[in-house]
């Protein structure tokens, strides 16, 4: 499944919700799945510092994908960190690089991408898409 | 546990038509009635305040203090006027000791620029509280860091109150400054600044108050308390953002050297020299936020036709009744329990993180603020992260503290 494919299953899955609490449920109930990354990367060093949650990730490559594990002290922001991980984690760099995540919008969470909001979820795009772009570097060299 | 004496003294709110004068209060958030518990962070503005700056833009629009013709003449008359309504308020000795900024963060950087300027020197001592917010500790703390100067820190208790035996003790030849905060964002701690301006003053050592917090919950007098400088900003006040006042006695304002220079703050300009205007054009560069001079005009106006008096003893009902209310969720533990509080209250929950919490209440129209509020050391000393705070304003109810103790409770049933 591609980048796209995956966003539109997800897009597909929120459209069953109601109301705003089954969907917060459904993003708490990802949430609160076991820590998505190896307990010896939650380190300060992996940390994505955003002013109200903290969100930690850890990116390699394997077979020429990109593998993505994160965590968050938060549990929303957890969920939606599951969201991003499925989204983005096992493509190519180049995928990775040029995709346009447009089912955040999708799913009635693009206030949580606004920059006041400030919980780790913009830095952490950012930062997987600049990981990305690393890897991608490293293998046109 | 909160002193309850205020109590006693019912308040006598009109709280529906009060909430008729702020026009956000009707509209909707996420579906739901918007309840506003952030006045912490910024207050609503009563018609009063948004007519004044229309009115402004609409009928009065001219720059001030240098004009002939009739517009500029009317609007300079109307824009000093509000500097005497301000000074009224606070009961300042002349208006030409208010000084019209940005906001409280500007005031208190004037003062650690001009003060520093002209009084520090490597090895004097500024004294602040472990509960300031950032802005009365950076401006500090750069001026510190320029003059080889040191912060004392005045303790606190668990409660969230201030240490005073440490703070005498911390008061030495080597003090220059003290520096703190009336009432606590964070806590809601009322300080009791008159007795820290009073000691501070036995060794002749002037005092900043930063005034942000107290000016919307209660009088404010200047001269009774005999602070050097007191900060406040307009937007907490019910007034327009980006304008608030630096009171500072005659004496002490006349000693410091100007903040920033250009238009308006001198008196004759050659190449080789300037001769700078009389307070409180010296340290009034460049053509002011006039709107919001006006703005916040209208707004002490408006507040003084309720009566702070009536607007504390309403607020201390509502912290009562949220306080208790609060107190009885299961895991909910209140972070600062002062005996003298303004309606601030903070808490954690166990297990639980502010930031999902404060998510799934906004879902339910209810705003609150979670976060370290902009006082991490204070948070460090707490050994947490984070709080939600809840801060009352008088056009608040208990119909929406017992909405948010609804909310609360379902927020914390989804997340646990």
């Amino acid at each position: 499944m591609n980048i796209e494919e995956t966003e539109q299953e997800i897009i597909d899955e929120f459209e069953i919700f109601d109301d705003w609490m089954q969907k917060y449920e459904y993003l708490i109930d990802l949430g609160k799945s076991l820590p998505l990354i190896d307990h010896q990367y939650k380190t300060d060093e992996k940390l994505i510092r955003g002013c109200q949650s903290k969100v930690w990730m850890h990116s390699e490559l394997k077979a020429g994908n990109v593998i993505y594990t994160a965590d968050s002290d938060a549990i929303i922001t957890k969920g939606m960190v599951a969201l991003m991980v499925r989204v983005l984690s096992n493509h190519t760099p180049t995928e990775i690089v040029n995709a346009n995540l447009h089912f955040i919008e999708k799913i009635g969470l693009t206030k949580h991408l606004s920059p006041t909001r400030s919980n780790g979820l913009v830095s952490m795009i950012k930062q997987m898409k600049l990981d990305a772009l690393v890897y991608q570097q490293k293998i046109n060299n | 546990m909160i002193n309850t004496l205020h109590s006693i003294t019912r308040s006598s709110i009109d709280i529906e038509k009060i909430r008729m004068d702020f026009p956000i209060l009707s509209r909707k958030v996420n579906g739901k009635p918007l309840i506003y518990l952030d006045n912490g962070a910024t207050a609503q503005k009563p018609t009063k305040v948004i007519d004044a700056i229309n009115t402004f833009y609409t009928h009065q629009n001219a720059n001030i203090h240098r004009g002939v013709h009739t517009l500029s003449q009317e609007l300079t008359t109307a824009y000093e006027n509000a500097r005497i309504t301000i000074q009224k308020h606070i009961n300042a000795a002349f208006p030409h000791e208010l000084i019209f900024t940005k906001g409280t963060t500007d005031s208190i950087n004037l003062v650690a620029h001009s003060f520093g300027k002209k009084f520090i020197s490597s090895g004097d001592e500024i004294i602040i509280s472990a509960m300031e917010h950032h802005s009365n500790i950076l401006p500090w703390q750069q001026l510190g860091e320029e003059k080889g100067a040191l912060l004392k820190i005045i303790p606190i208790n668990v409660e969230g109150e201030l240490l005073m035996a440490e703070f005498e003790k911390l008061l030495t030849a080597k003090t220059k400054l003290v520096a703190v905060t009336h009432v606590s964002n964070t806590l809601g701690t009322i300080n009791p600044v008159k007795e820290i301006i009073r000691l501070a003053h036995t060794k002749n050592i002037p005092v900043l108050i930063d005034g942000a917090q107290a000016v919307p919950h209660q009088n404010v007098d200047v001269r009774d308390l005999d602070a050097d400088f007191y900060c406040f900003s307009a937007h907490k006040l019910f007034g327009p953002t980006g304008v608030g006042i630096l009171y500072g006695k005659e004496k002490w304002l006349n000693l410091l050297p100007p903040y920033q220079t250009g238009g308006g703050a001198i008196k004759t300009v050659t190449f080789e020299k300037t001769e700078y205007a009389d307070l409180p054009f010296k340290f009034e560069a460049g053509t002011p936020h006039i709107a919001g001079g006006l703005g916040l005009a209208a707004a002490i106006d408006y507040i003084n036709e309720i009566g702070l008096t009536n607007i504390a003893a309403y607020e201390h009902e509502l912290l009562i009744y949220a306080t208790n209310a609060l107190e009885k969720i299961n895991g909910l533990k209140i972070i600062g329990t002062a005996k003298e509080k303004a309606s601030v209250i903070s808490f954690v929950v166990e297990g639980l993180h502010a930031f999902d919490i404060g998510t799934l209440l906004d879902q339910l129209g209810i705003a609150i603020r979670t976060g370290h509020h902009c006082t991490q050391p204070l948070m460090n000393y707490y050994n947490i992260q984070s709080t939600l705070r809840v801060s009352i304003s008088f056009y608040n109810t208990k119909e929406e503290i017992d909405e948010l103790i609804k909310g609360l409770s379902q927020a914390i049933k989804m997340l646990t």
